[in-house]
């Protein structure tokens, strides 16, 4: 094999499981790429080389005793800084988290175990998930693989350039506006965010506990349906995790088909602020899937153009109290204790010193939102909104099967480019919020290059809640066609670092 | 009664509330499967759930929802069809998440009422709320005096009680009580109490925390129809303390009042050593709580059949076997209160089933064993006699085999560890001598010993007959029976008496 | 359309537990005014028939029995804590008031 870092997730567990490599050489393999090319990329914030290779060889034990090995045994992993993993430093790029090593393994984790799949390290983000570009990290920010000056795309934007740089295969992120489509589509790879409940999100360190969603990323549509199969499933640990088989997506990719599949175009996910590349690009990947076969219309979801500020009262009402806790007494950061100020005053600095400035300003919103006398008219009005996109989506997918849109409005941005304006900020989840507010299944996939700066486009794909396979039939037909086209996969088309 | 609680009753109308907060009796937390043991050594009872380590979740406890479910219906309120946890958000070191998950304007149940006796008065208290919540950690206050917070340089936290389940009991507002409504709070404590044990849900140990009271009073000036403003009074956790703080508070507002001032509205402290409340946070400093709807925790509809099936299980309610067993034993309401308050109404139940009657039960356990218990300063209820010991000592009683005297030194023996009453009669050879040989021996040497007295009575002086039966009584160590002795004294010296 | 104050944005930085400098104080006022006036237009479709949504998925009654699972150690609940004294978490002196 010439690189191990270049095949594919599902190539490298069929090598392991043969046994034409070890695990332990693939895991090298990656952990010798991530040295070579994180300085530049700079994806990880903890490489755990020791945990990896020891997983690796437990997986070759496992495998020179004869015992079965899974769909992913072997194969490396990069994990989002926002889930748990015990004894392994989670900060949530945040100050406030610095050395804290929690005494407990995420579901998400437990699940990646099991399945042997080997975790190379954690990943960097926008402090507590909060940002679309990860520059809001307290540890630097992450570099776009396709132009080392433009933003990877967050909050999950050191997953989405892992992945992307060839530093991993797959990738966990999280995803509560958009944090996991977003960087997949400004990266030119696969991210999925699976129906809410359907990943628990027991050690996901909360943002927004109705919205955050754990969920795969992947350099195709195959190898992010055999994570999202791994990790997946009901967990009692969860109260919000669906007791229901996880919809069979493993199946949908391989047997992708849009023949008939009725697909809805969303009119208020287009036109006034897209980029013209962005726009050009979804257009011809819909009429690329009409050609497949699929029934394509257009549809309506009037509310959608609310879902954005119904989104910025949400997130942030429950990221105040969320981020409550991060507060000097039991863990993490501990600030101005001089023995003579109290607790609150302590409380007070360690908070001041430990977040960054997004963080601070989504706290202080949701405090207001939250506040006596301006609860009704704002997290109360926005809780409403979220019942209207819901009833939004429920009349579409009675006519459509699918929907779709651009994944985001514009190709990566240059970092620094939108930071000093909040609102701006925000505009790059314009697209994928409305399947948070709505709980629903929601994919970007990466339908081409734009041909006004040469980023990739990604294409959104959002079906009903529990119906996550419909994503997979669907993009599998999408990426076959368009690989045929292109002669390649896009990714391939990624510069060497 | 002092000259100002006179005073304070001749100018206003108090008007009291009382919150309770109950511990359940679970053995796991309410939100995770952490042990619930009192008096565990420090953090030996914690997870990352009730330490609030970022990443996890709550799931609740069902049979912490049954009990208080349960509770409701023995307050006869309605019980919610649909209700959520609501976050009470607000920062305090022993609060590991610094929100407490509560319940807001859902609580499970609503709009009951609780008879209380008063005297030979019933009051129907009525019930605002009953609601589920968590408890929070204990912090051992340091470098003070005595402990006190006031003064302390650092306080060390233990969790071990984070997180146990808190059912908080609201009354409505209650008038119209007069100068007894210290008693009819204290009584209302005592019923309350009496309920959650006869329900079995709590072990309602005051002394441990498992039961506290918070006092709500305001006071009316006569005649006005408009409520006074009222002070919560925290920290009230004994019976005497519940009767203390009503009382100093009408006392301490009546005198603000009469003064001319305006009673502010706040929480105040009680203070166990002096009786009196001190002032502590106002209402204009209160924390805005920012309560809203649990995003972690799903909503709870508890199915009819099933609260059906609760209401039918329910055991009998204190009341209720309160006033059937007056009825069986016979006794004024006050009798039955002043077993009630004594702790020994189960004894005096037990006694009766083991076979004595109920007025010779009543008659041991408020009589002899109340003076034992007192003199030991402990509860009745706690001596180590049993019911049936009471029973069988009632029955040699009444079978001749014991005077009173000796029944009394039969107890005395079972008290002091000797054994059953059986044992003790045996060891201690306490036995009533009704060998009218033996006595008739007695009786003769008694005449013969006072020719005086013996001549009295031949005389027809038949109280001089005294003297005779108490110089056998001596000479038989009490063990005779006085009445047998009389006859036989009165036989001999030939009297129609 | 409200408008945050400064005074408003220093009593949210209280309630919120931030000690913000007078400049950071400044600049979130001017912020959180411009952000909370994007958002109001939540208020125009939220009619009072509208009923709110606080959970996605439509579950009810999710409970775990009443059974003891194994807890932390002593060793790993205080392994994270900033001080810790006599198996408890220390912390700084508590105001004298909830």
């Amino acid at each position: 094999m010439a690189d191990l870092t270049q095949a594919s997730a599902r190539e490298l567990a069929r090598l392991i499981a043969t046994g034409e490599v070890s695990a332990v050489e693939v895991t090298q393999a990656h952990l010798d790429r991530i040295s070579a090319v994180d300085a530049k990329v700079h994806a990880f914030l903890h490489v755990d080389a020791d945990g990896a290779l020891g997983a690796a060889r437990a997986v070759d034990e496992k495998r020179s005793r004869g015992a079965d090995l899974g769909p992913l045994a072997g194969v490396p992993l990069a994990l989002k800084d926002v889930l748990t993993q015990k004894d392994v430093p989670t900060t949530c790029g945040s100050r406030i988290l610095e050395g804290w090593r929690p005494p407990y393994d995420s579901t998400v984790v437990r699940k990646l175990r099991e399945a042997d799949v080997v975790i190379l390290g954690k990943t960097n983000m926008d402090e507590f998930a909060m940002g679309s570009s990860t520059e809001n990290s307290a540890f630097g920010v992450t570099r776009n693989p396709w132009d080392l000056e433009r933003i990877p795309g967050g909050s999950s934007g050191g997953s989405s350039a892992a992945v992307s740089s060839f530093q991993a295969p797959l990738a966990i992120g999280t995803d509560t506006g958009g944090s996991i489509r977003q960087p997949a589509a400004v990266t030119g790879i696969v991210g999925v965010k699976p129906t809410y409940g359907g990943v628990s999100r027991y050690g996901l360190v909360a943002f927004s506990s109705s919205l955050d969603q754990a969920g795969p990323f992947a350099r195709n549509i195959l190898d992010a349906a055999l994570l999202h199969a791994t990790i997946a499933g009901h967990d009692p640990l969860d109260s919000t995790s669906i007791d229901a088989p996880v919809p069979d997506v493993v199946t949908a990719a391989r047997a992708g088909d849009v023949t008939g599949v009725r697909v809805g175009v969303v009119r208020e996910l287009n036109g006034e602020g897209y980029d013209a590349g962005v726009r050009q690009r979804f257009s011809e990947a819909v009429a690329l899937l009409t050609s497949l076969g699929a029934e394509v219309g257009e549809v309506s979801c009037p509310h959608f153009d609310y879902a954005m500020p119904a989104y910025y009262l949400i997130a942030p009402s429950e990221a105040s109290s969320n981020l409550a806790r991060f507060d000097a007494m039991r863990y993490g950061l501990r600030v101005g204790d001089d023995g003579t100020r109290s607790a609150e005053e302590v409380m007070a600095m360690t908070r001041a010193a430990g977040f960054g400035p997004e963080v601070k300003r989504r706290i202080m919103i949701g405090t207001y939102a939250l506040s006596s006398g301006y609860y009704d008219a704002y997290y109360g009005s926005a809780q409403k909104v979220r019942t209207l996109i819901s009833q939004d989506f429920a009349a579409a997918f009675e006519k459509f099967d699918v929907l779709v849109s651009p994944s985001t409005p514009t190709t990566a941005f240059r970092i620094g480019e939108r930071t000093d304006d909040p609102l701006k900020m925000y505009l790059a989840d314009l697209d994928t919020i409305p399947s948070n507010l709505a709980g629903n299944a929601s994919m970007s996939l990466p339908v081409g290059l734009s041909p006004d700066d040469g980023l990739p486009v990604g294409l959104q794909i959002m079906a009903p809640a529990l119906a996550d396979d419909r994503l997979y039939r669907v993009a599998a037909v999408l990426e076959a066609a368009l690989a045929l086209q292109w002669g390649h996969a896009l990714i391939e088309e990624a510069p060497a670092l | 009664m002092s000259t100002t609680y006179d005073e304070a009753l001749a100018n206003y109308e108090p008007v009291f509330g009382l919150e309770t907060h109950v511990e359940l009796g679970t053995v796991s937390k309410m939100f995770c499967g952490c042990g619930t043991t009192f008096g565990a050594p420090p953090n030996t009872q914690v997870c990352p759930v009730c330490l609030g380590l970022p990443g996890s979740l709550p799931v609740a406890n069902a049979m912490a929802i049954e009990s208080t479910i349960r509770i409701g219906l023995a307050l006869h309120c309605t019980i919610a069809r649909w209700c959520r946890f609501a976050r009470k958000n607000y920062f305090y070191p022993d609060m590991p998440k610094n929100f407490q998950i509560s319940q807001y304007d859902e609580p499970l149940c609503v709009e009951g009422y609780l008879d209380v006796e008063v005297g030979d008065s019933v009051v129907r208290v009525g019930i605002e709320r009953v609601h589920l919540e968590e408890d929070t950690g204990k912090s051992l206050h340091v470098g003070g005096s005595t402990g006190r917070i006031h003064g302390a340089t650092h306080s060390l936290v233990d969790y071990n009680r984070a997180g146990i389940p808190l059912v908080e009991i609201v009354t409505k507002p209650v008038p119209g009580t007069g100068a007894l409504a210290p008693e009819v709070a204290r009584a209302y404590v005592t019923e309350l109490r009496e309920t959650l044990r006869a329900l079995g849900v709590s072990d309602v140990r005051m002394e441990e925390g498992s039961l506290r009271c918070d006092v709500n009073l305001s006071l009316n000036r006569v005649g006005a129809t408009e409520w006074g403003t009222r002070s919560e009074t925290k920290n009230v956790n004994s019976l005497r303390s519940v009767e203390r703080a009503v009382r100093s508070e009408i006392e301490r507002q009546s005198e603000v009042l009469s003064a001319g001032g305006r009673v502010v509205q706040e929480t105040r402290h009680f203070h166990e050593d002096t009786g009196v409340t001190t002032s502590g946070r106002s209402k204009e400093m209160a924390e805005d709580y920012r309560y809203f709807p649990e995003p972690d925790l799903v909503p709870i509809a508890p199915a009819a059949d099933w609260v059906e099936s609760l209401r039918d299980a329910l055991p009998e309610l204190p009341f209720e076997r309160r006033r059937r067993l007056r009825e069986e034993w016979g006794i004024s309401a006050l009798d039955m209160q002043a077993a009630l308050n004594a702790g020994a109404v189960a004894a005096i139940e037990s006694t009766v089933a083991a076979g004595a009657s109920p007025r010779d039960a009543y008659k041991w356990w408020m009589g002899e064993l109340a003076r034992q218990a007192n003199e030991r300063g402990v509860e009745v209820s706690t001596l180590p006699v049993t019911p049936s010991d009471v029973a069988r000592i009632s029955v040699l009683v009444n079978d001749g085999k014991l005077t009173d005297k000796l029944a009394r030194q039969v107890l005395d023996g079972v008290l002091a560890c000797e054994g059953s009453p059986d044992d003790v009669v045996a060891a201690r050879g306490l036995e009533v001598v009704s060998d009218d040989a033996a006595l008739g021996a007695a009786v003769d040497a008694a005449i013969g010993a006072d020719p005086d007295a013996a001549q009295k009575v031949r005389d027809g002086k038949v109280a001089a007959a005294g003297a005779l039966v108490g110089a056998v009584m001596k000479a038989t160590g009490g063990k005779a029976d006085a009445a047998r002795v009389r006859e036989l004294v009165l036989e001999r010296l030939n009297t129609d008496a | 359309m409200p408008s945050i104050t400064r005074a408003e944005a220093a009593h949210l930085a209280r309630l919120s537990r931030l000690a913000l400098t007078d400049d950071e104080l400044d600049q979130l006022a001017g912020q959180l005014d411009v952000i909370i006036n994007a958002v109001a237009r939540v208020s125009e479709v939220a009619d009072a028939d509208v009923p709110p949504t606080s959970h996605s998925v439509p579950l009810t009654n999710v409970f775990r029995p009443d059974e003891v699972r194994p807890c932390l150690t002593p060793d790993e609940a205080l392994a994270g804590a900033p001080a810790a004294e006599e198996q408890r978490f220390r912390v700084p002196r508590i105001l004298d008031e909830e």
